[in-house]
């Protein structure tokens, strides 16, 4: 490659200040052809501004942007397409009723005369491109009719419609299942090979330290330093990212359970799951582990009374129980923090208090009124409980951190007085400090006497947390493991359908 | 049971279920009503559709977008007002005939230009379309009664008020001017790329900026489509009528909304298409001209049309949804 000195992308000093925020203070990053640079820090260190910055969305008060060379000023993201800067968005951006070829080609559909389609086109070229992605379906399927990890792969291959120089992966994995990341790692590979510089963003450090070759760390908005991947260690880029050491140790003090509070036996639900039995006792914690797909959730809903079981029983705390509603769970102590917090667990423009209280606002009332006092002081205790950081109660919750958010879910049911949490995928989206301390938190939960059942997509997420593991493979359990004789092997193996006669 | 849902007339009616109603009451008024199966009723059905139909047609456009267009009715009478009022202007007294001309251009032009400041305000400003167009039709109808002093106008050249007793063969000149209106439509919207970006920008919004589409003008534009095709409405009626009087198209914007969304198409937008925005245009004029000819007092109708809206979109829910799994609310 004859441009390999030059780096593909180069931004100088680029400033960015919205009203009474400076979000980026002169930062500076590089990639260079054929090279994938990952980029890190903890939510709101300024990942995503110096993206859409880089995307055309937003415009840069100060510094420089230049690419193979050459400065340039980019208004909107089709022009920093066309100069091949390709971003592939977080959340999903895609329109869900139109087809994931109309998806790949969004915004710069294929014309005719007269403002046309191309339809043929439009197919035979996304069809190429999803045949390189490896994927089983063709371009013409409706976009909401595909899973959410063949979603991802259509947003993917959206970068691979034009020549691009650069190609920023804001965390694309965060949906995909092991099999499809290693599908995704060898395009990675692939664009890499053909030197495109790659800017990968992720929580993840198994996978930066797989993928990257160079670390750059950002925080506050401000440039913290590069590192190269294949001299430094995790300890490194954590304490540089957020300023100290992670305590990731697991309490190893022996933790005592009570009797089973939940249990289940044999239930099923034809299409989601099936002969599902298991128990949980108070001071215990679950983890359910398995693949996007697997039931984990659809378990989780029918506890919560949002789904019929079609077979099977369900106990609490001794006594069988018929959960048909929501209301029927909480009243039998089930409490359930969804797996998509801001869709599912909180209206985000209601402030701290009002989230909190929400569920059981009916009953603090004070006459015909709501009592601000008890909504107050359920607020409080909550807050220093599980030591959310907020400046004050009035907070719409839409501005806290993902960690403080999730804090925020899990107070607000602490505060029905369950004896059940159920807690789906606790630390999606939230960055390592507050992982750790939301992992802590649960902890600490079980030590109090709730029977907690964690679901998570994330291997060491249950293995910190657990006292036992479910494996789940389609919708059925493959495997119980106490958490003293569960290996990474044997879960992988279960989580992936594969049967091992257990030791008698 | 099962093979027949591998029927694909019974797959499409599923997929559209105003035209398996269409089909019902035209059975239902050919076999109750002497009057209605007859070539000339047709005529007068399609006419009579086509004023609220070719409202619908744009409608449909600014729905998908996710947005709506609640002064519709206003502009109408706006337009309608302009096309008599300008021919007898003294500028165009000598110009015989051709003084309509002028006439039906301003009204197509203040049609769209209507729309344009809707659509440039709620592009600007973004507040939601519904308030705006809500504003925008006590404005307009406001500016109607201050244009017109609270008077209808007559169109003094027969020319006219004679133009809607054409026909070209079989069809009433109105009828085919609202049919091609249609295939126009259609093709715009299925096939061409503003069309797919409708679909786009009502999908995703955020999805649609990312992708760089513009959303504001793309937006705007289709508010002048509606504002158009409201101005052409209201010029065709007034030929009809041979006048125009300033409470023109009151409430046609509820009859609008109820034919769109009869056909299938989302409130929240992304969804929809021209051929069930047909199907609802054509399912309320078959029923009104059906129960006028079984001499059924008019305000039936609107007992029996909300009924329908709310058993339609019911039925709707329970054939079309598969995503959620059946997720209890």
């Amino acid at each position: 490659m004859s441009d390999a000195q030059q780096p593909a992308l180069r931004l100088q000093g680029i400033v960015k200040t919205f009203p009474g925020v400076r979000a980026l203070d002169g930062v500076d990053f590089e990639v260079m052809p054929g090279e994938v640079h990952a980029l890190l820090g903890e939510n709101g260190a300024g990942k995503s501004t110096l993206m859409k910055v880089l995307a055309g969305m937003y415009q840069p008060d100060d510094g420089k942007i230049i690419i193979a060379g050459r400065p340039v000023r980019m208004t909107t993201p089709i022009e920093a397409k066309a100069e091949g800067v390709v971003l592939i968005h977080q959340e999903l951006s895609l329109v869900p009723e139109m087809s994931a070829a109309e998806n790949i080609y969004l915004g710069e559909l294929p014309r005719r005369s007269f403002g046309r389609v191309d339809w043929k086109t439009l197919e035979e070229r996304s069809n190429t491109i999803l045949k390189r992605l490896k994927c089983s379906f063709r371009s013409e399927v409706t976009v909401a009719n595909l899973s959410i990890a063949n979603q991802q792969m259509v947003e993917i291959a959206r970068a691979l419609t034009v020549d691009a120089r650069v190609v920023v992966f804001d965390e694309p994995t965060a949906s995909l299942t092991d099999a499809e990341k290693v599908v995704l790692f060898d395009i990675i590979n692939d664009l890499k090979a053909q030197g495109v510089g790659i800017v990968y963003i992720s929580h993840r450090m198994d996978e930066i330290f797989t993928l990257s070759d160079r670390i750059t760390v950002l925080r506050d908005g401000a440039y913290r330093g590069t590192l190269t991947t294949a001299h430094t260690n995790e300890d490194e880029v954590t304490r540089l990212m957020i300023g100290r050491s992670l305590d990731l140790s697991r309490d190893e003090a022996a933790p005592t359970f009570g009797k089973t509070m939940l249990e289940v036996r044999n239930m099923g639900c034809p299409g989601l799951y099936k002969d599902i039995s298991f128990s949980v006792r108070e001071g215990e914690v679950v983890g359910f582990y398995g693949l996007v797909g697997a039931g984990r959730t659809e378990i989780a809903e029918t506890l919560f009374g949002l789904r019929k079981p079609a077979s099977g029983e369900i106990r609490v705390d001794g006594e069988p129980v018929e959960i048909a509603s929501p209301r029927d769970a909480i009243a039998l102590g089930i409490s359930l923090v969804p797996e998509n917090r801001k869709e599912q667990g909180l209206v985000l423009q209601m402030n701290c208090r009002d989230n909190m209280t929400l569920p059981q606002v009916q009953d603090l009332t004070a006459g015909p009124f709501v009592s601000q006092g008890a909504e107050l002081a359920i607020f409080d205790q909550y807050r220093d409980r599980l030591a959310i950081k907020t400046p004050s109660w009035k907070q719409p919750v839409g501005v806290l951190s993902g960690g403080n958010q999730q804090k925020i879910v899990i107070g607000k049911w602490l505060s029905m007085q369950p004896r059940v949490l159920i807690v789906d995928e606790p630390t999606r989206g939230i960055d390592v400090g507050s992982k750790s301390e939301i992992h802590q938190l649960l902890r600490e939960l079980a030590g109090q006497g709730y029977a907690v059942i964690v679901i998570s997509s994330e291997m060491p997420e249950v293995l910190r947390v657990s006292d036992r593991i479910v494996a789940m493979y389609h919708g059925r359990i493959m495997r119980e493991f106490g958490i003293h004789e569960v290996t990474e092997d044997s879960l992988v193996q279960a989580i992936s359908g594969i049967r091992v006669d257990e030791p008698a | 049971m099962r093979h027949l849902f591998q029927n694909p007339v019974l797959r499409w009616l599923m997929r559209n279920p105003i035209w398996g109603f269409v089909l019902i009451v035209f059975i239902f008024f050919s076999l109750s009503s002497d009057h209605f199966f007859d070539a000339r009723n047709f005529q007068n059905i399609l006419v009579q559709t086509s004023t609220i139909g070719l409202i619908a047609l744009g409608m449909t456009l600014v729905m998908i977008n996710g947005n709506i267009d609640l002064s519709v009715g206003a502009t109408l009478a706006l337009a309608a007002a302009f096309a008599v009022d300008v021919q007898s202007w003294a500028m165009f007294a000598t110009w015989g005939n051709w003084q309509i001309l002028p006439a039906v251009c301003l009204a197509l032009l203040v049609g769209i230009a209507m729309g344009a400041i809707n659509g440039f305000i709620v592009w600007k400003t973004g507040v939601d379309a519904f308030i705006v167009t809500l504003g925008a039709m006590l404005g307009i109808r406001g500016l109607v009664f201050v244009y017109t002093g609270e008077q209808s106008f007559y169109a003094m050249n027969f020319a006219y008020s004679d133009f809607s007793a054409f026909s070209v063969g079989p069809l009433p000149v109105l009828a085919l001017i609202f049919l091609l209106c249609v295939l126009a439509v259609h093709w715009l919207l299925s096939r061409t790329v503003h069309g797919r970006n409708t679909y786009a920008v009502g999908g995703n919004r955020e999805a649609a900026v990312n992708a760089g589409i513009r959303v504001g003008p793309h937006m705007m534009i289709n508010f002048m489509i509606i504002g158009f095709l409201a101005a052409l409405s209201g010029v065709l009626l007034s030929t009809q009528m041979g006048a125009a009087t300033p409470n023109l198209g009151r409430d046609y914007e509820l009859w609008v909304i109820t034919a769109v969304v009869l056909g299938g198409t989302k409130l929240t937008g992304g969804k929809g298409d021209i051929i069930g925005t047909l199907g609802g245009v054509l399912a309320i004029g078959i029923l009104r001209n059906g129960m006028n000819l079984m001499q059924v007092p008019a305000f039936y109708v609107y007992v029996i049309l909300g009924s329908i809206l709310i058993a339609v979109l019911f039925l709707d829910k329970r054939f079309n949804t598969s995503t959620d799994g059946g997720l209890r609310l």
